[in-house]
C-alpha cells in the first residue's frame, strides 16, 4: 500500500521499518502483559472463578435430577390430568426405597422448596416402603400417606424436572413458581426480599447523602488551609481510615447504647430524663450513623483532591464581579467541584450497598441489608440457591455501578490518602 | 482560607458557624475512637463510664481485663489461663505477613506492567485486578466458602492466605501504579545503556524510587488482612482464630471488656501504621520533588 517511489524505509538490517516497529511494539506488549499474568491468574483462580462457580450455584438444579432419574424421565409421559400411572408410582417407589437416605434428605429440602410438606413425605415413605415387598404400589403408597393421592405434590415435580431453575431469582424478589409452573407472589408474610432491597438502597443512598453533607464542608476546609494546618487535620480523617471496622463499630456501641455515653451527657445536662433515653442502637438508625462514620474518609479522599485543584482565584473574580458568596459557591466553585462530587458519591454508594458487619452488629432486626440475608441463607438456612442469587443480583447492581464508576471517575484514580 | 480584616459581621458569622461545623464533623470522625481508650482500664464488667469511674475512684480502674487479654484471668483465688486472645493475635500476624508478602510482590509486579505506555486492554485488567475491593466481603465469602471447600482450601491457614492475599492485592496495585505516574522512563533506559541488566535496573534503578508507594502498598494490605473477619469466619475453622473473629465473637456472644483492651492495642497500631504512611508519602513527594527540579 505504501507504494512510494523510494520504497519504505529501511532499518540497517534491510527490514522495512514500519515491520520492525510493529515488531518491536508487538514484543514491548507482550511484556507489560507478561508482567500482568501472574496477578490476573491468582485473582482468576482464588477471587473470580469462586464468585462465578456461586454465581452458578443460583440457576442450578440439577441435583434432584441425580436422585429421581428414572422418576423425572417417567413423569414427562403423565399428561397432568388425573393421578399418574402406576408405572410413575412404581419408579418413585423404587428411586426411593433404594435411594441414599443422604441424598433423600438433600432432594427433599429442595422439593420443599417447590411444595412445602415433600420433605415430610419423603422422610415418613422412605421409612415405610421398606415393608412394601410387592406391588401394586399405588395403592399401598396412597395407604401409607394421602399426599401421594393430592395432585399438588405431583404436580409440583414439575417445576423441578430441568436441571436450570430460574426459581431462586423469584424468590430473591418475594415471587415464586406454583405448582403449575406459573410466576406468583409469595405469601403477604413471607415477603422480605423487596423490602429489604429497597432498605438497603434507601440506607445506601442516606449514608451517600450523609456523608457528602459532612464531607463537602471538611474537604472545602483541608483543601484551603495551609498544608502545615491541613495535613494535621487530615489525620482526622485518615486514622479511621485505619482503624479496624469492628474497632470503630465497638467504639459506636460504647457511644450509642441505653447506658452509652451520648445518652449519658444528655442525661446530664438534663435534656433528657433518665427513663426516656434514646434508643439508638439496634436499630436502623444506628446502622445509618455508623456507617456514615465508617465511610465518610472515603467521600473526604476523592472530594479534597478534587478540590485542591481548584484555584481560589475564581471565585475572587465571582465575587469581584458583585455575586454573593452564596451565588459564587454555587454558580462557580460548586460545578468545579462535581467530578469529586460524583466520584466520592460513587464510591460511598458501592461500598455501603454490600456491607454485612455492621448492619449485623448494630443494626438490630430493623437495621438489616441484603448483605445480611446473603450471610443467614449461607449460614443458616442453608438455602445456597437463594443465597446466590441474591448475591448474583447484587454483584449485577454492584457491576453496573463500577463500569460508570470506572467511565466517570477511572478506577486507577481511587484515592487512599 | 483566613478571613480579611474588612469582613461584615454577616461573613464573620457565616465563617464562624462553617469552622464550629466542620469542628464538629472531625469530632463525629475521631471522638468514637477515642472514647474507648479510657474506658478499657474500667474494672466495671459493661461498656459504660460508670460515676466511680468519672471521678477517678482507684478500685473503678483496673488493669484486669489487660491481664485476661494476656492469658492471665483468676477467678477467685485460682488463676486461669485462657490463651484465645494470644492465640489470634500469633494467627493474625502470621496470616497477615503472609498475605503482605504475597500480595506486595504479586501487585508491585502487576503494576509496573500496567504502567507501561503499550499494555493491551489496559482499563479492563485493571479494572478485574481492582475488583476484589469493590465487590461486597460477604459475596467474596460465599464464592471462596463454596470453591474452597471442594479444592479442600476451606479449614486451612494456607486458604485463608490466598484469600486475604486477594483482598490485598488492589490496594498495592493502586499504591503502586500512583507512585509510577510521573516515573521517568529514560532512567530505565539510561540504566540499560550502561550495561544493566533487566534485574539489575529493577532493584538499583526503579525499586529505590517505588519503594515508598510498595511499602504503603503492603501496609495496607496487611491492614486489610489483620481487619478482616467474614472470609475468616466462613473459610477458616475453629483453629484458625484471628483477633477480628474473636472480636467478633465476643461481641455476639459475652460482650466481655478485653474486646476494648484488643481494641486500644489495634488503635496503637493503626496510629503507628498512619505515621508510617504519611511519612512514607512525604519523602516520595519529596523525592519526586527533587525529580522535578533536576
Amino acid at each position: 500500500m505504501n507504494e512510494t517511489i523510494t520504497g519504505p524505509i529501511l532499518t540497517t538490517d534491510g527490514i522495512p521499518l514500519k515491520v520492525s516497529l510493529q515488531k518491536s511494539e508487538k514484543r514491548n506488549k507482550i511484556r507489560a502483559f507478561l508482567l500482568v499474568v501472574p496477578l490476573l491468574a491468582f485473582i482468576l483462580v482464588t477471587f473470580l472463578i469462586p464468585i462465578g462457580d456461586m454465581l452458578l450455584r443460583s440457576v442450578d438444579d440439577s441435583y434432584i435430577n441425580t436422585v429421581f432419574p428414572k422418576t423425572f424421565k417417567e413423569y414427562e409421559k403423565w399428561d397432568r390430568q388425573g393421578l399418574p400411572s402406576e408405572e410413575l408410582y412404581k419408579t418413585m417407589f423404587f428411586e426411593v426405597k433404594e435411594s441414599e437416605g443422604y441424598a433423600i434428605g438433600k432432594a427433599s429440602t429442595r422439593m420443599n422448596y417447590a411444595k412445602s410438606g415433600w420433605k415430610s413425605l419423603l422422610k415418613k415413605s422412605k421409612r415405610k416402603f421398606k415393608k412394601i415387598e410387592e406391588g401394586p404400589y399405588k395403592e399401598q403408597m396412597i395407604a401409607i400417606d394421602k399426599k401421594w393421592a393430592d395432585m399438588e405434590y405431583w404436580k409440583a415435580i414439575g417445576v423441578m424436572v430441568d436441571a436450570t431453575t430460574a426459581g431462586y431469582y423469584l424468590n430473591a424478589v418475594d415471587l415464586k413458581y406454583n405448582v403449575d409452573k406459573d410466576v406468583v407472589w409469595q405469601k403477604e408474610n413471607r415477603r422480605i426480599y423487596n423490602q429489604t432491597w429497597v432498605k438497603t438502597f434507601k440506607v445506601s443512598i442516606l449514608v451517600m447523602f450523609f456523608c457528602l453533607m459532612l464531607g463537602y464542608p471538611i474537604s472545602y476546609l483541608l483543601s484551603t488551609l495551609p498544608l502545615k494546618y491541613s495535613n494535621l487535620l487530615m489525620i482526622c480523617v485518615l486514622l479511621p481510615f485505619w482503624t479496624s471496622l469492628l474497632v470503630r463499630t465497638v467504639a459506636w456501641m460504647v457511644m450509642l447504647q441505653q447506658k452509652g455515653v451520648f445518652n449519658n451527657l444528655l442525661v446530664m445536662s438534663h435534656i433528657i430524663s433518665d427513663e426516656n433515653r434514646f434508643a439508638l442502637m439496634y436499630n436502623e438508625t444506628a446502622t445509618i450513623i455508623v456507617m456514615t462514620q465508617i465511610l465518610l474518609p472515603f467521600m473526604v479522599l476523592p472530594l479534597y483532591s478534587v478540590m485542591k485543584t481548584i484555584s481560589p482565584n475564581y471565585m475572587r473574580a465571582a465575587l469581584n464581579l458583585g455575586a454573593s458568596p452564596l451565588h459564587a459557591f454555587w454558580k462557580v466553585y460548586m460545578p468545579n467541584s462535581i467530578p469529586g462530587i460524583s466520584a466520592g458519591c460513587m464510591l460511598v454508594f458501592i461500598l455501603a450497598i454490600g456491607y454485612y458487619i455492621t448492619p449485623e452488629l448494630v443494626g438490630g432486626k430493623d437495621g438489616q441489608m441484603i448483605g445480611n440475608w446473603i450471610a443467614y441463607h449461607l449460614k443458616t438456612t442453608l438455602n445456597w440457591g437463594l443465597c446466590a442469587a441474591l448475591g448474583a443480583i447484587l454483584l449485577g447492581v454492584l457491576t453496573v455501578l463500577y463500569w460508570v464508576y470506572n467511565k466517570l471517575v477511572g478506577i486507577e484514580n481511587i484515592k487512599l490518602g | 482560607m483566613a478571613l480579611p480584616t474588612y469582613a461584615t459581621t454577616g461573613q464573620r458569622i457565616g465563617y464562624y458557624t462553617f469552622l464550629t461545623y466542620c469542628g464538629l464533623v472531625f469530632f463525629f470522625l475521631i471522638a468514637p475512637i477515642f472514647v474507648i481508650l479510657p474506658l478499657s482500664f474500667s474494672a466495671s464488667p459493661f461498656f459504660e463510664f460508670t460515676r466511680e469511674f468519672m471521678n477517678f475512684e482507684p478500685e473503678a480502674w483496673s488493669l484486669r481485663w489487660y491481664r485476661q487479654m494476656v492469658g492471665i484471668s483468676s477467678i477467685g483465688d485460682t488463676t486461669v489461663v485462657t490463651d484465645k486472645w494470644m492465640l489470634g493475635t500469633r494467627n493474625s500476624f502470621i496470616i497477615g505477613i503472609a498475605a503482605t508478602f504475597l500480595a506486595t510482590a504479586l501487585g508491585t509486579v502487576a503494576a509496573l506492567g500496567l504502567s507501561r505506555r503499550n499494555m493491551p486492554f489496559k482499563g479492563t485488567i485493571m479494572a478485574i485486578l481492582i475488583s476484589p475491593m469493590i465487590v461486597p466481603l460477604i459475596i467474596t465469602s460465599a464464592g471462596m466458602f463454596f470453591f474452597y471447600s471442594k479444592i479442600g482450601l476451606t479449614h486451612t491457614y494456607l486458604g485463608l492466605i490466598l484469600a486475604h492475599t486477594a483482598l490485598g492485592t488492589p490496594f498495592v496495585v493502586i499504591t503502586v501504579t500512583a507512585t509510577l505516574t510521573g516515573f521517568d522512563t529514560n532512567l530505565i533506559r539510561a540504566s540499560q545503556s550502561l550495561g544493566a541488566d533487566t534485574m539489575r535496573t529493577f532493584f538499583k534503578v526503579i525499586m529505590p524510587l517505588i519503594l515508598p508507594g510498595v511499602i504503603s502498598g503492603a501496609l495496607f494490605a496487611f491492614i486489610t488482612s489483620f481487619d478482616e473477619v467474614v472470609v475468616v469466619m466462613f473459610v477458616g475453622s475453629v483453629e484458625q482464630i484471628t483477633i477480628p473473629k474473636q472480636m467478633w465473637a465476643g461481641l455476639r456472644q459475652e460482650t466481655s471488656p478485653v474486646i476494648l483492651c484488643m481494641a486500644t492495642c489495634l488503635v496503637f497500631l493503626s496510629i503507628a501504621l498512619l505515621t508510617t504512611v504519611e511519612l512514607l508519602r512525604r519523602r516520595s513527594e519529596r523525592l519526586r520533588g527533587i525529580k522535578l527540579q533536576n
